[in-house]
């Protein structure tokens, strides 16, 4: 009994000792998986994730605390890449999937306030003070953070419409027999 | 000499439909009505636009200059009035709109000023130069920049020039009308071509069902003193693929990674050296081309039509039989439905094809894809577009490209041949497509993460300048000791402590006193000087404003104030950021 | 010589720990949706497994058998795989963070994967001794990884079939398991002809 108790307790106490060292020899610092999740989000740096950003909603994915389905700009294939990532199961966007748009000012009514341009994320708006401001379009993300704070309400979002430069070629319709 | 000819694998052999074409000689397109010269009409940049409305153009006259070094200028087919620089109708499978110029041909068909060059006392960069501004692109249907593949590798000499008259594609006869008729100035242009390159062979390659084209061409070669070599090909679709014939004619496989160039040898098809020998011999930029009008026609023929043509224009002189129910642009096999036959006639446009349902039988159904490997069999390219397939349908993107989805020149071949009737060519299209915009839009979202942490590391440099500037004058108020107690609570409680660690001497305090009260003064002083547009409102402006204002507030202060945003925020700031 | 290849043989194809003998299910099913992933469970399984093998057998020969403890054997099993899996869960979070995000909560699975704890056991069974447990280890994990791995390419393949819409996802995985269990059955001819 006692022998028995005995080579057990050495056993654990062998087992404790590699385990212990192990995870101080181990140790992993920092996390390189962010970096990998952060490629996959639309940098929109948009916030309707409930973060302030893409690379906070990254390091949120990978410490376990957010659903992978909070990003609407990525749309369901966004979700779907960060599951095939993480090895999580493909869950419904929260939001509803938008078309992507892009910010528009009306420059009749823009009073020059620079609100808009203090809340663009990526400096997609150019102007000075008491002058009119305007979007690069091409660098619009279309996140709408100009939207709220205008203060004559001038910012209005515009889906991107289909030209011959983003146009794509459609999926084949399998055409269903006609009925004879 | 005889030339040893080698074979690609592949390939099919469709009913090459030519001989209704080639009966009448290249006739002369009247004048339309109106011209709709679209400004992109070769691969890379979009030429801008160098004409207005209400402008009068020469025959010949730029109207969009090229956009870099990837691109090619733009002419006016005739003289005459532009009415509009607008979007119009694009000869492209999608028959959405791109920025065209339209002119109203006056008739005079007057010509800019026309100095014919001799290349041979130029400099290379010089002619690539001029051939950009001609307009002169690949013409058998790709469009790409000529000049650009003019430069021969730095580390290979060029060995063979081919030039590519083999004109697979069935219908199609644009290419055999033109050597038969316009032989010399092809020879010409190839030369052109070879002093460019400092080719060492040419070598011109047409099938070997076009004997008429073969027997033109040879003597044209003959009657110029020329060394070129005129080789008839065997008949087999793709042959006139710009690697096939690259591979028929030298042995030499281009891999997929490489350019030509990098093997020593450089293909272009025979229009395209007729008119770089036009561009540069008699001066005339790229405003037409032979375009072949058959299939389901009274009258079929080749035309040499304006550039910016409508279409409509062109098919009408082929009196359509009645049955006719659409129009195809390019051949059967790599061809796109023209939507609005109201799109021009462009570079590209080397064929329209009228169909009816005799002609072209619709698609039978797709059935599922039995896996029999006749697509392999048939690929010029030596892929296997059965398991392209498989993966393009499951959009499983990353899969094709693992299994080169991007070599496929999508020749048509494939479907031709599947018993279940898959499109399989729209399959890849829609792959490419799908991972090109995916491409895009990852470039997008990289181009955007950079400006935002940008952005935020700005915002902290001006953060902590301005904290920095704050304790300056918190040191200064101190020393002063005045001004302190009725201004401390504008002054940050960062700010503070280091006022109070490093307080400056008197003389420094008075110094910058002085700065800020002369800082003011100028400040009052613009103010005065320049109303502020805000000022000169009505009063119902401002009164909306102010319930704007209201609102405003109200929403920040109950959902900015959780967020930590600070109040300032609220207040209009003097500067601003940018 | 030819015993040990009989050893291989039969724990890689004919009596296949997975398919024939029906264990470790769990990450045969979980980790086969991608080829990558397959990979690397297969790998992480056979390193702890192998080495599970033998770690197993010292104990049970040098501290078990000597002292009378057998009943304790399966206990002591566990424990020590246990070990062994945390170990390498470790070293797999230091050098490829990626596979460790990857095989998520197999890797820990791995302690409790039946096919880990049978093998041990099979071994004492057979009365192996210690080369053999450590081929008889190693080969049965080989054939893991094969079957898991072939599994997950026909799996990233029936993803693009047009499968009715009852069977997607599991239900048409459990079918194919079921067809190569099938087909590994038909091994079970090969020593006939020795």
């Amino acid at each position: 009994m006692i022998t028995t108790l005995a080579i057990m307790a050495l056993g654990a106490v062998v087992l404790g000792a590699a385990l212990g060292y192990a995870s101080i020899r181990f140790k992993v610092e920092g996390d390189p998986l962010v970096e990998k999740i952060e490629a996959i989000l639309p940098q929109t740096q948009c916030g309707q994730c409930g973060y302030p950003g893409c690379k906070p909603y990254a390091a949120a994915i990978s410490a376990g605390e957010a659903e992978i389905n909070l990003c609407p700009p990525g749309g369901i294939d966004g979700v779907r890449k960060l599951a095939d990532l993480l090895g999580r199961e493909v869950k419904p966007l929260e939001a509803e999937e938008k078309p992507k748009q892009v910010a528009f000012i009306d420059e009749q009514t823009c009073i020059g306030c620079t609100l808009c341009i203090q809340a663009c994320p990526v400096d997609a708006i150019v102007g000075a003070a008491k002058q009119m401001h305007t979007i690069v379009e091409p660098l619009c993300t279309g996140c709408e953070l100009c939207v709220k704070p205008c203060p004559v309400e001038c910012i209005f979002m515009q889906p991107i419409a289909e030209n011959i430069d983003n146009w794509k070629w459609k999926y084949p319709v399998i055409e269903i027999k006609r009925a004879a | 000499m005889l030339q040893q000819l080698f074979s690609f694998k592949g390939g099919v052999k469709p009913q090459t439909r030519k001989a209704p074409s080639v009966q009448s000689p290249i006739g002369q397109v009247p004048m339309p009505l109106r011209l709709y010269v679209p400004l992109h009409q070769s691969l890379g940049g979009a030429p801008n636009p160098l004409v207005q409305a209400g402008e009068q153009v020469l025959k010949g006259q730029v109207i969009g200059a090229a956009d870099g070094w990837m691109s090619a200028a733009v002419h006016a087919p005739t003289s005459g009035t532009v009415l509009a620089v607008e979007q119009h109708v694009a000869a492209h499978p999608s028959g959405l709109p791109t920025l065209s110029v339209v002119i109203e041909p006056d008739g005079r068909e007057q010509w800019i000023a026309r100095t014919p060059l001799d290349h041979r006392s130029l400099a290379p960069e010089r002619v690539r130069e001029l051939l950009r501004d001609a307009g002169v692109v690949g013409l058998g249907g790709a469009v790409f920049p000529s000049h650009a593949k003019l430069t021969a590798a730095r580390t290979v000499p060029v060995e063979h020039l081919v030039i590519n008259g083999a004109e697979c594609e069935p219908f199609m006869t644009c290419d055999d009308l033109l050597m038969r008729e316009r032989a010399e100035e092809i020879v010409r242009g190839a030369a052109i071509f070879r002093d460019l390159l400092a080719a060492r062979r040419v070598l011109i390659g047409i099938e070997d069902n076009k004997p008429e084209a073969v027997a033109a061409m040879q003597l044209a070669v003959r009657r110029l003193g020329e060394d070129h070599e005129v080789v008839a090909v065997p008949t087999r679709y793709p042959a006139g693929g710009a690697k096939q014939l690259i591979r028929v004619l030298t042995g030499k496989e281009v891999p997929a990674s490489k350019r030509s160039t990098e093997l020593g040898v450089q293909c272009f098809n025979v229009a395209t050296a007729y008119t770089a020998y036009r561009a540069l011999a008699h001066g005339e930029p790229v405003i037409s081309r032979i375009v072949t009008l058959t299939g389901n026609v009274e009258q079929p023929r080749n035309w040499e039509v304006l550039l910016g043509t409508p279409m409509r224009d062109v098919v009408a002189l082929g009196k359509p039989k009645a049955d006719t129910s659409r129009y195809l642009m390019g051949g059967p096999m790599m061809g796109f439905e023209i939507g609005d036959l109201a799109a021009p006639v462009v570079k590209a446009t080397n064929c329209i094809i009228a169909g009816s349902p005799n002609l072209f039988p619709p698609n039978p159904p797709e059935m599922p894809c039995i896996r029999c490997g006749a697509c392999a069999d048939v690929c010029p390219h030596e892929l296997q577009p059965f398991e392209l397939y498989w993966f393009a349908r499951a959009r499983n993107f990353g899969k094709t490209q693992e299994y080169h989805i991007f070599d496929c020149i999508e020749c048509g071949c494939c479907s031709y041949v599947c018993p279940s009737h898959i499109p399989l060519v729209q399959y890849f299209r829609f792959a490419k497509s799908e991972i090109w915009s995916r491409e895009k839009e990852k470039q997008a979202a990289d181009a955007a993460k950079a400006r935002f942490e940008l952005r935020n590391a700005r915002a902290e440099r001006e953060q902590a300048e301005k904290a920095e500037r704050l304790a300056k004058a918190a040191a200064a108020r101190t020393s002063e000791k005045k001004v302190a107690p009725a201004q401390a609570e504008t002054v940050t409680s960062a700010a503070l402590p280091a006022a109070e660690a490093a307080p400056a001497t008197d003389a420094e305090a008075v110094r910058k006193a002085k700065i800020a009260a002369a800082m003011e003064r100028a400040r009052a002083q613009r103010a005065a000087v320049l109303p502020r547009n805000t000022e000169q409102l009505t009063a119902e402006q401002k009164q909306e404003i102010a319930a704007i204002e209201a609102r405003r507030l109200a929403l920040l202060t109950s959902a900015a104030q959780p967020a930590g945003s600070p109040p300032e925020a609220l207040t209009i700031p003097e500067h601003p950021t940018e | 010589m030819t015993h040990y290849l009989f050893i291989i043989i039969g724990a890689v194809l004919v009596n296949n720990v997975v398919l024939v003998r029906i264990l470790g299910l769990c990450p045969f099913m979980g980790v086969s949706k991608k080829l990558e992933t397959a990979f690397g469970m297969g790998a992480a399984t056979t390193f702890v497994l192998t080495v599970a093998t033998g770690a197993s057998y010292v104990i049970d020969h040098y501290l078990l058998m000597p002292f009378g403890l057998e009943y304790l054997r399966t206990l002591s099993f566990i424990v020590t795989i246990a070990a062994i899996v945390q170990l390498t869960e470790m070293v797999i979070q230091k050098t490829s963070p990626l596979l460790h995000q990857v095989l998520g909560i197999y890797l820990p699975l791995i302690t409790t994967n039946c096919a880990v704890l049978g093998v041990p056991l099979l071994n004492v069974a057979n009365k192996y001794n210690f080369v053999e447990s450590l081929l008889f280890g190693a080969a049965s994990a080989i054939g893991f990884s094969l079957v898991l791995v072939l599994f997950a390419g026909i799996r990233e393949r029936v993803e693009g079939a047009d499968v009715p819409t009852c069977f997607r996802g599991t239900a048409i995985a459990m079918v194919t398991a079921g067809l190569m269990s099938l087909a590994f059955m038909g091994f079970a001819g090969l020593d006939k002809y020795q």
